[in-house]
């Protein structure tokens, strides 16, 4: 029954319905992959009976004829959601053992359409990373070798590293992700799957540890197109919970999902052509801008200028608010307590000492001088501006074109422990990402091609606020055309 | 303003008062979550995930707490702002659960206003406002129930405050007083604070500075969390005898937060301004700016009620009351909706008779009582019965002071006590005509001593009148005819 962990979302979801298989054996067969693949560590907890129950209600909902969306599909779910009674970390030794009493907003939508949670899946503590590395729960292995015969672990890509590789290890049709600054895009790119950032408000934040608020939004990650809308389909919606939630209907992505892009205008930005970016990322973009002018779109140059700000914005603003979320981390009402030494504040010291990593506090102190008195305005205050700035690019190209294509991430893959000394190289990943961050809009990194070393690389389209369809349609269009049907060999 | 000065070895210096008031919204739930907010709760028993701040739990402000806000600066006719925005002000504690407050540092809800404060002697004067916002509560640190640990209870973690800024425009104990009895009497008729100090429901920093008249402003410290008027003004004037003190000796102030003892009357340091936090305010990413519209801000107009001020000025022109007895029924709202149900049944025209009353008789009955006008044993409409009484004649003065007696003791309805007790005052000429008679008869040497001349004893034979009828003669009545029977 191995082969039913190589179905996608859809098939599953049609395969139970249809009664081609049931929803128990799905459960059973993603169990055994989840367990099979532990050298990659994208699991910190395995929950096989939480998929094994939803299973068994989805095959009682097919008897009495209630299927639901997701009914008989398990899923991994990415251990910044709160999910109750279930071990939630962040990838955190602050929050070793934590166990919620209360479920998230989004993996509480998943279930409720009928999903199962296979377990909770590693990631970069608290969200911060590019490499899955600064997990307290060690890093994220990505299924992907070079072809040059080496066996040199590489990173998923962060911080939704143990969902990417999950994903594409098949220990889950799909999983969550969240994306501050690219942390859906970039590790979907790395490892040859498609995921999805919506717009800013789609996905509540109620229940997910919050790492920089203003930027932080939860997407699905999953092996093609259909299955990021299906799967944002169910973790969309208003959230009276969470204030910054869009009070809007969500769309049925899926049934209008369509890969005719004729007439469209897809926008390339002249900004994302960056020095020391590999030529095999400008060659798989320039592929990717044949595909869409071979689906009938309209391929106009266009700019964003403000574009090589954003970066530096980025790392002013999501530390800034980062400082300030995770100063509840005080070891005074659960998760991890170090006693110290005198009294209140050598307990403070001693718990934050102790519970975050090291690039959790590098981003902590980075914060904490940003928004301190006498430098507030020189960068906490003007890197706001400069994000007004960075929205408004967009905001005037989508006056011209319809959608933006560039590439995901400025490389392919690298190596475990390639970057963890440069913290300036790691941000740089997320170079192309993050100015969608900063505006809020829906952007998603779709497979494109293999770089020499057969590593996937990913391309990334951005969309107007709002329109996931059309940035689901083109990435369905160029999903077409890309063909990409590779995938890692099971070395593990 | 006030000639208040302390009289140094240097020569007179001038103090110079602003207070912050914190003031507790009336409201069923917290700023930004669901939980209750009832004073006295068992610790811990009102706390959300929220309070708490669990990991992704996301504040929700509450428009009720918006709307007490900009009807409070409606009320001090203060500028309301359409557009405000919560701020996030980081700070460690244990009683702060998120790590910061959620506050309005840079953009208020509520801007300048002013407050007419009155003094001794009638005259009054103008304490400016220079903003209200919005922010939460911290909790309660527990020193007591550990040897070696403290304990918190986060049941006021994310209750509502408004921050009631004044400008520096105070300069006496007295008018720091008057002004935060005149706010406290503000926020009770708009019942958007419940003014009670001894819960903590309000509480005052004051920040307090002297300078030598028509100098610039000295350098202030700040005394935090005072409770009552009393120690409000206890505190300015050690403080300010304290700076004055250093002052002159040579030293200088330090700018710094200090605490009031009550039991030794005196304020000491807690921190000082080179230790205090960097706060580090940023806009709080989880809420959305606060936009107020048109029809809201009509409904909270609307939604006012006559303030002191304007019913002060109504009880003076329009009914005709003395000053005095103006300021008395205004102050407090219980008081004034207690006298305006009074004047509901008796008719306006018996304004006077019924402040003198209320201010008199209830007053006194009340005070030896220790009781308030919230719990009064003689409800308005059986006042306003009593009065009746009084003013169509069943009732002599001293009539109605014993039925009232009766009244506070048995919670009986006037009418039914002069029935009852038969206390009805009689004007019946031939009853009364029949006992003067017989105490004429029984006092032949007080009669002669009146018909020789010595009239004060007049007086005299009213009383045994009186008395013989158990006070119940209409005593003009009594009157008449003994000075017909005496000749």
């Amino acid at each position: 029954m191995s082969d039913l962990t190589d179905l996608t979302v859809a098939a599953i979801r049609d395969g139970v319905r249809d009664g081609a298989f049931s929803a128990r054996e799905v459960a059973t067969a993603f169990n055994a992959n989840v367990e099979k693949g532990r050298a990659l560590n994208a699991y910190v907890v395995e929950t096989p009976d939480h998929a094994l129950a939803a299973a068994d209600a989805a095959d009682a909902a097919r008897a009495s004829g209630d299927l639901k969306p997701l009914s008989g599909v398990p899923l991994g779910i990415k251990d910044l959601f709160a999910t109750k009674g279930v071990q939630t970390t962040a990838g955190s030794n602050m929050l070793g053992g934590f166990e919620p009493v209360y479920e998230s907003t989004v993996s509480g939508k998943l279930f409720e359409a009928g999903a199962g949670m296979l377990g909770k899946l590693n990631m970069d503590e608290f969200a911060m990373g590019s490499s899955n590395e600064t997990s307290a729960y060690g890093p994220v292995i990505s299924p992907w070798r070079r072809n040059d015969g080496g066996n040199a672990p590489l990173a998923p890509g962060g911080s939704s590293g143990g969902s990417a590789s999950a994903v594409a290890a098949r220990l889950c049709p799909g999983a969550t992700g969240t994306d501050t600054g690219g942390s859906i895009r970039q590790p979907a790119a790395f490892v040859g799957i498609s995921g999805i950032k919506p717009t800013y408000g789609r996905c509540s934040r109620w229940g997910v540890v919050a790492f920089a608020s203003s930027l932080d939004q939860a997407g699905p990650m999953a092996r093609d197109v259909r299955d990021c809308a299906i799967l944002l389909e169910a973790m969309s919606g208003f959230d009276a919970k969470d204030s910054t939630s869009l009070n809007m209907p969500v769309p049925n992505w899926e049934a209008a999902l369509s890969g005719d892009i004729r007439g469209k205008k897809i926008g390339i930005p002249k900004e994302y052509r960056i020095e020391g970016v590999p030529a095999e990322i400008d060659a798989v973009w320039q592929q990717g801008i044949e595909r869409m002018r071979d689906a009938g779109a309209e391929i106009v140059e266009v700019s964003l200028p403000h574009t090589k700000y954003a970066l530096p914005t980025y790392y002013i603003i999501a530390p800034a608010e980062a400082s300030s979320n995770l100063a509840r981390y005080d070891g005074v009402r659960y998760g991890k307590r170090s006693p110290g030494e005198g009294g209140i504040d050598g307990m403070y010291r001693a718990t934050r000492h102790d519970g975050f990593g090291k690039e959790v506090k590098r981003r902590i102190m980075i914060g904490t001088y940003v928004l301190s008195a006498g430098f507030y305005d020189a960068y906490f205050n003007q890197a706001q501006k400069v994000r007004t700035l960075i929205a408004r690019d967009f905001q005037k190209v989508f006056e011209q074109v319809d959608l933006i294509l560039t590439p995901t991430a400025p490389s392919a893959a690298f190596a475990l422990g390639d970057k963890t000394s440069d913290p300036l190289a790691m941000y740089l990943n997320d170079v192309f990402a993050v100015p969608a961050s900063l505006a809020g809009l829906p952007a998603m990194s779709v497979p494109a091609g293999l770089d020499g070393q057969g590593l996937p690389l990913g391309l990334q389209l951005i969309g107007r606020a709002f329109d996931e369809q059309g940035v689901l349609d083109a990435g369905l269009a160029l999903e077409e055309r890309s063909t990409f049907t590779h995938r890692a060999e099971a070395w593990w | 303003m006030s000639d208040y000065r302390i009289h140094g070895a240097t020569g007179e210096w001038e103090v110079v008062i602003g207070l912050e008031v914190h003031a507790q919204v009336v409201s069923n739930a917290k700023l930004f979550s669901g939980a209750a907010t009832a004073f006295g709760a068992e610790p811990n028993s009102q706390v959300s995930l929220v309070d708490a701040a669990m990991p992704g739990m996301l504040p929700v402000l509450n428009g009720e707490c918006v709307r007490q806000a900009v009807r409070t600066g409606m009320a001090i006719n203060a500028q309301i702002n359409a557009w405000s925005r919560f701020d996030r002000k980081n700070y460690f504690y244990p009683d702060l659960p998120q790590g910061y407050q959620i506050s309005q540092l840079y953009h208020p809800i509520v801007g300048e206003g002013e407050i007419e404060i009155e003094l001794e002697g009638g005259a009054t004067a103008k304490v400016g406002v220079e903003r209200i916002h919005l922010e939460q509560d911290a909790g309660k640190m527990l020193h007591d129930q550990h040897p070696s640990m403290s304990y918190v209870d986060l049941n006021r973690s994310g209750v509502a405050l408004m921050e009631i800024v004044s400008k520096p425009d105070m300069r006496s104990p007295e008018e720091a007083g008057a002004y935060v009895r005149k706010l406290r009497s503000i926020l009770r008729y708009v019942g958007s604070c419940d003014g009670n100090m001894e819960q903590g429901s309000m509480r005052a920093d004051v920040n307090v500075s002297v300078r030598k008249p028509g100098q610039p402003f000295g350098t202030r410290t700040e005394t935090k969390n005072v409770n009552s008027v009393r120690f409000i003004m206890a505190a300015i004037e050690y403080e300010a005898n304290r700076q004055v003190e250093v002052l002159e000796d040579g030293g200088t102030i330090v700018q710094e937060t200090r605490l009031f003892d009550p039991d030794k009357g005196e304020t000491r340091s807690l921190r000082s301004k080179e230790e205090a936090h960097d706060y580090r305010y940023f806009p709080d990413p989880d809420l959305l700016p606060v936009e107020l519209s048109d029809a809201f801000l009509a409904e909270c107009r609307e939604s006012l009620p006559e303030l002191p001020d304007a019913k002060r000025a109504r009880y003076q022109d329009g009914l005709g009351l003395s000053a005095y007895a103006a300021n008395v029924l205004t102050a407090e709202v219980e008081t004034a909706r207690w006298f305006e149900q009074l004047l509901a049944a008796t008719g306006e025209e018996h304004a006077q008779r019924a402040a003198n009353w209320v201010t008199s008789d209830l007053f006194g009955a009340l005070n030896r009582l220790g009781r308030t006008i919230e719990d009064s044993p003689v409800s308005a409409a059986q006042a306003a019965e009593l009065l009746t009484l009084t003013a169509d004649g069943t009732l002599s003065g001293s009539l109605a002071k014993q039925v009232f007696e009766i009244m506070l003791e048995t919670g009986q309805d006037p009418g039914a006590i002069v029935e009852e007790r038969g206390l009805k005052q009689t004007s019946d000429t031939g009853a009364i005509e029949a006992v003067i008679a017989g105490i004429l008869a029984a006092n032949p040497g007080q009669l002669e001593q009146y018909r020789g001349g010595k009239e004060q004893l007049f007086g005299f034979f009213v009383g045994q009148t009186m008395k013989a009828m158990q006070g119940k003669a209409n005593p003009a009545v009594v009157n008449e005819l003994l000075k017909k029977a005496l000749g």
